[in-house]
């Protein structure tokens, strides 16, 4: 086989694979966003009949749309708030979680993971329902938050269909995403390295921060992009958990789609939050790149 | 005073004893090895001098001063490990920087050190580099800089030169003493090679089983191994069992398994006590082989024939069947003089023979 024909087997694959199941499905939403509404939903005609009254062809009108009204963009800036506090949160949970599995006993480590994994076999939106039980004003838990708010004088707030019920969710549904990369990075680092830095005279923490923490950061990275670029797109958790104020640019979307039936609005919208997922996942690359490991 | 002091230190591991009942003490300013085979106790005895590991009795005392439960970060005890564990996140400079940060050392300090600490291992101009960008030899010098930039009372060498090659190794050695006299910090080096020991050190432990077997000058513990272990342990050696038949004022005469009488040097504690079984220690390269041996080079002489031979370069290292069946390895300097350059082939005869103060007795 040529050099040439072993270089396309090998890239081949994964070139078709991206074409078929991203570049293209991108491409039909990028000409959509373009085009108008169909009248019953679906896409105006690219091709007109000559009708002068009918829309057809391309437009830049759900662009001017999007950028013409700021709450567009103020809804952009609360998802991106959302997905954020979401991401510090699970990599604040995740990070002990991770620590310790790696440093637990080797026949112990392959038995926590599966723990982690564990709650993906059971169906995404039960998950989030028993979260809808769990937070519901008669249940043990928010009896008890509201009775600990009671003790400081504060009164009682509803805990479900509230901001705090989607973060709440958004970080439950997306922490294994950031344990799992940070495990995987934390398991291979050298305990010798810990040991030289005891020998020469740091202490626990300078420890963690001089050795153990940026070490693991190509893990961080993964992990925050991991997190952070689902988070931003989700639109189940704020129609389950959210109230009528908690909506995210997810929900917009999804919206446009099955509700409105402007396709194009929806099409500007996805392919505005494409753009940013792919601006965010490549600042993740690129910071991970800069640490040589 | 000692540096160093050991006291009757012991270290189980369940039902296993690592270290037992250990006593050194190790001066200012000396080259110290611990010299044994893996599972001798050395290195668990490295660890807890560097605090990574506590002794369940005896104790450590470290200038005068008790060590028990002074944690690795707080003794002036620095280690290079076998695997450098150089830290891959940080520039050569930073790690070697980083002892002198973590002990509060004015920043305006810490580059002039670490350029110091950089010339005193030959790397000036490395500074910027990362671990993965230095050779074997590099990372090496990068962890002996960090470990000595702040002047340890104490330097710990785990196996240090192990992961290189034989041509490096000799040259890092060289470097090693060079090092240790300049800058006067006491080495305490661990290894299993032999060689290495008797080229660096000033004193040996030759540990065994976790106990001490001996501690001598290299030179003593070549020449005069006290027990058949050590004797084994360095060097090649033959080991003959033998009964001590008789004794004289510097010698013994012994009767060799197999062989017959020999006379050789042994311990004061063996004089006069005849019938006592022991072994016979006899370097290779103490024991001569020729055609035809005159009885002015060697008092003990033995007919036998070549059974097989290894050609290593600067020697050849005969194993001659005596008659009677005993085995024994010759050295033979490849450029003696006077020697033909023609070597024995297997089954040539030829004489075997040495000195009475060559073979040493060694107790059981």
């Amino acid at each position: 086989m040529s050099p040439r024909a072993q270089k396309w087997l090998v890239t081949g694959p994964p070139l078709v694979y991206l074409l078929l199941f991203f570049a293209i499905p991108t491409l039909i939403m990028v000409v959509a966003s373009f085009r108008y509404a169909g009248d019953y939903g679906g896409l105006a005609p690219l091709f007109g009949s000559g009708d002068p009254d009918e829309l057809a062809g391309l437009t830049l009108e759900s662009y001017q749309r999007f950028f013409g009204d700021p709450i567009y963009l103020e809804l952009f800036g609360k998802s991106f708030v959302y997905a954020g506090v979401t991401t510090v949160a699970c990599l604040a949970l995740a990070y002990p979680l991770a620590l310790t599995i790696a440093r637990s006993p080797k026949k112990w480590r392959d038995l926590l993971v599966l723990l982690v994994i564990l709650p993906f076999w059971s169906n995404f939106l039960i998950r989030v329902y028993a979260w809808m039980i769990i937070l519901g004003p008669q249940s043990a838990f928010a009896r008890g938050f509201n009775g600990l708010l009671a003790l400081f004088g504060a009164g009682p707030v509803p805990l479900l269909f509230s901001p705090i019920a989607v973060l709440i969710g958004l970080v439950y549904v997306h922490l294994p995403f950031m344990v799992l990369p940070l495990y995987a990075n934390l398991e291979k680092h050298d305990p010798a390295l810990l040991d030289a830095a005891q020998d020469l005279g740091a202490r626990g923490w300078a420890r963690f921060w001089r050795v153990t923490f940026p070490l693991s950061l190509p893990g961080v990275y993964a992990g925050a992009a991991l997190v952070f670029i689902p988070a931003l797109g989700i639109f189940a958790i704020p129609d389950i958990l959210g109230g009528t104020d908690s909506i995210l640019i997810g929900n917009l979307i999804k919206q446009q789609f099955l509700d409105s039936r402007d396709w194009p609005f929806g099409g500007t919208l996805s392919i505005v939050l494409t753009a940013i997922a792919i601006a965010a996942a490549g600042l993740a690359a690129w910071f991970a790149r800069r640490r040589p490991q | 005073m000692a540096l160093l002091e050991i006291r009757d230190v012991t270290r189980r591991f369940g039902d296993f004893v690592a270290v037992d009942a250990v006593s050194l003490s190790i001066d200012a300013g000396e080259f110290f090895t611990l010299l044994g085979p893996s599972g001798c106790g050395k290195t668990t005895l490295l660890r807890m001098i560097a605090g990574f590991d506590q002794p369940d009795s005896g104790r450590i005392e470290l200038d005068g001063r008790d060590m028990t439960g002074v944690p690795p970060e707080e003794r002036n005890v620095h280690t290079v490990f076998q695997s450098y564990a150089l830290f891959p996140h940080m520039t050569v400079a930073q790690n070697i920087a980083f002892p002198l940060r973590m002990a509060g050392c004015p920043a305006a300090d810490v580059a002039p050190r670490v350029q110091e600490a950089l010339d005193d291992v030959s790397l000036v101009g490395m500074d910027r580099r990362f671990p993965h960008e230095l050779s074997g030899g590099q990372r090496q010098r990068v962890a002996l800089a960090r470990a000595l930039v702040n002047r340890p009372k104490l330097l710990l060498l785990d196996e240090p030169l192990a992961a290189l090659d034989a041509k490096l190794r000799e040259k890092m050695q060289l470097e090693l003493i060079t090092l240790q006299k300049e800058i006067g910090v006491t080495f305490v080096y661990v290894t299993h090679d032999q060689e290495e020991a008797l080229a660096l050190s000033h004193r040996i432990a030759v540990m065994n089983k976790g106990r001490v077997e001996q501690l001598d000058q290299p030179q003593t513990i070549y020449s005069a191994p006290r027990s058949r272990f050590v004797a084994d342990f360095i060097g090649e050696c033959n080991l003959l069992d033998c009964t001590v038949q008789s004794s004289g004022d510097a010698t013994l005469q012994l009767d060799v398994d197999g062989l017959g009488g020999v006379r050789a040097t042994g311990p004061d504690t063996a004089k006069g006590r005849t019938g006592q079984r022991g072994t016979l220690a006899l370097r290779p390269e103490k024991v001569s082989i020729a055609r035809e041996l005159t009885a002015a080079d060697c008092t003990n002489r033995f007919a036998g024939k070549v059974f097989d031979y290894l050609y290593t370069g600067d020697v050849t290292l005969y194993i001659v069947e005596v008659d009677g069946g005993r085995r024994l390895e010759v050295m033979l300097p490849n450029n003696a003089v006077g020697r033909s350059s023609k070597f024995f082939e297997p089954g040539d005869a030829v004489q075997v023979g040495w000195r009475d103060d060559a073979g040493h007795f060694l107790e059981d």
